[in-house]
């Protein structure tokens, strides 16, 4: 089955990243390429969003779509990647996110 | 086998057989929803039958006749499942491997707390929806819209019918330990006189403890859990009065326990300890129990070795509410300042727990600070909904 990782990043893991020095930081993204390394086998696409001070919303309502500055949920996770895989059930999936290195929150959904 | 089939054979029958089956039936067509839905269809003929006519000689035959006839009825478009089941006869009982895959499929933790209890009652216990609504004091269209979506997820999401592999297994166990602790604790602590349906979430969640502290031998905590409701349970029928009413561990009539199923349960736990020498939270839980069940008095209690026990739990498991526990156990060994200085430690976390409330009143009684342990009393009964609770908090106020 084919699942989309959802990679959610929150503010205090933004703030700690900030915080981090470079060697700190260098080994962070270090450890989330040797990640995407780990799994190149299952991993069929994968894609890092630009910060979520560029995102933009368009909301369809009732007269002319309506655009407005900001990701679509007003709350502090932000959706900051995704990883596609393909595995053979949940558990598989879930055995890959467990591993994830990076942000404190990863959405599991199957490719309908 | 015309004499009338009390409730309780009839649950400990179907109990005994349904989740056998669903095991062997989701391992041979090697889909859960399917297999569950038939075992479902078989317990609700039983339970409708059975009454009347008697529990056959071979119920678990008879369960399966009944199942597999629906399933070559009902499944006539999977012609994959028709050659399944036709070719079956009742030869192949479910493995243990059969019946911890159903188990651990029930309690997948990517399905919600509520799935989990309503599918390991149905699928494994056997128990209708109806049973299970009346159960949970909720209408029977929420238990059935639970198991149905339950399904759906596990279809959807690819929840896979498989055992935990060997890294998964540990928190794959504690997520089953979990659900069958809440089933206990559902029906241990909601249980009153006029609650009976209650009581047997109890004896589900005992048949449960026991059946997965046989299929998982290496698992101590298995039966840690098993002893810790043993232990309770022996202990059951001194919580109320005749009344109806709760009483507390300290008035109880401790005449009233059983003093051979403590002896048992704490030799299960003994031996368990010797054996695996791996402590977890269900046997040090069982073994602060035990303690309270081994003293003769409310006076000869060992408190201090209950600290002791409560600090090995809190390093397993921190949580604020067995910190309150552990405090309780403090005001024995220290006296009741201490124990309240520790209670106003966890004000902010538990504020909204109405033991946090109620155990602050008893401690403040106890220091001659009236007014404040009314005032805490109160507090506990605003927040209780539990009856049993209410009329003693309300005992308490002088309202009765």
């Amino acid at each position: 089955m084919k699942y989309v990782l959802m990679f959610v990043e929150t503010e205090e893991f933004a703030e700690r990243l900030h915080a981090m020095g470079d060697l700190e930081r260098e080994a962070a993204y270090a450890a989330v390429s040797q990640w995407f390394a780990d799994h190149a086998d299952s991993i069929t696409h994968h894609v890092h969003l630009a910060p979520v001070h560029t995102a933009t919303t368009v909301r369809m309502g009732e007269g002319e779509p309506v655009v407005t500055d900001g990701p679509y949920a007003e709350g502090k996770e932000v959706v900051s990647g995704f990883a596609e895989v393909e595995v053979a059930d949940l558990d598989e999936a879930l055995k890959i996110a467990r591993s994830w290195p990076a942000c404190p929150v990863v959405e599991i959904r199957p490719i309908s | 086998m015309n004499e009338r089939v009390s409730q309780e054979v009839l649950a400990g029958v179907v109990r005994e057989h349904a989740g056998r089956l669903a095991a062997s039936l989701a391992s041979l067509l090697g889909d859960f929803s399917a297999a569950e839905d038939l075992v479902q269809d078989a317990v609700e003929t039983a339970l409708l039958r059975w009454p009347a006519e008697g529990i056959p000689r071979r119920p678990d035959a008879w369960l399966f006749t009944v199942a597999r006839r629906r399933g070559l009825d009902v499944l006539r478009r999977e012609s994959n499942y028709r050659a399944k089941l036709a070719q079956l006869t009742w030869s192949a009982p479910a493995t243990t491997d059969d019946r911890l895959r159903l188990i651990f499929m029930c309690c997948h933790p990517a399905l919600s707390r509520a799935a989990q209890i309503a599918l390991t009652l149905r699928v494994v216990c056997g128990l209708s929806t109806a049973q299970i609504a009346a159960a949970f004091l909720v209408p029977e269209s929420t238990v059935a819209q639970r198991i149905t979506r339950a399904k759906r997820k596990i279809g959807e999401a690819g929840i896979p019918y498989r055992l935990p592999a060997d890294e998964e297994l540990p928190q794959r166990v504690h997520e089953v330990l979990a659900v069958i602790y809440l089933l206990f604790n559902e029906g241990y602590l909601s249980s009153t006189a006029e609650r009976a349906q209650a009581r047997d979430l109890v004896d589900d969640a005992e048949w449960l403890a026991a059946l997965l502290a046989n299929l998982l031998p290496k698992e101590p905590e298995a039966a840690g859990l098993l002893a810790l409701i043993r232990l309770h349970r022996a202990r059951g029928t001194a919580r109320f009065d005749l009344q109806g009413r709760l009483v507390l561990l300290a008035d109880q009539d401790r005449g009233l326990w059983d003093r051979q199923a403590i002896e048992r349960a704490t030799a299960l736990l003994t031996r368990t300890a010797r054996a695996y020498r791996r402590p977890g939270p269900y046997q040090l839980q069982a073994a602060i129990v035990a303690c309270h069940a081994e003293a003769g008095t409310f006076a000869a209690t060992d408190w201090a070795q209950i600290l002791v026990l409560y600090d090995m739990l809190l390093r397993l498991a921190p949580s604020p509410v067995t910190r309150l526990h552990r405090a309780i156990a403090l005001r024995h060994v220290n006296g009741a300042q201490a124990a309240l200085a520790e209670l106003d430690d966890l004000g902010k976390e538990l504020e909204g727990y109405p033991l946090w409330h109620a155990t602050r009143a008893e401690l403040l009684r106890a220091l001659d600070r009236g007014q404040e342990a009314r005032r805490a009393d109160q507090r506990a009964l605003d927040l209780t909904n539990n009856p049993a609770q209410q009329a003693l908090l309300k005992q308490r106020l002088g309202w009765d």
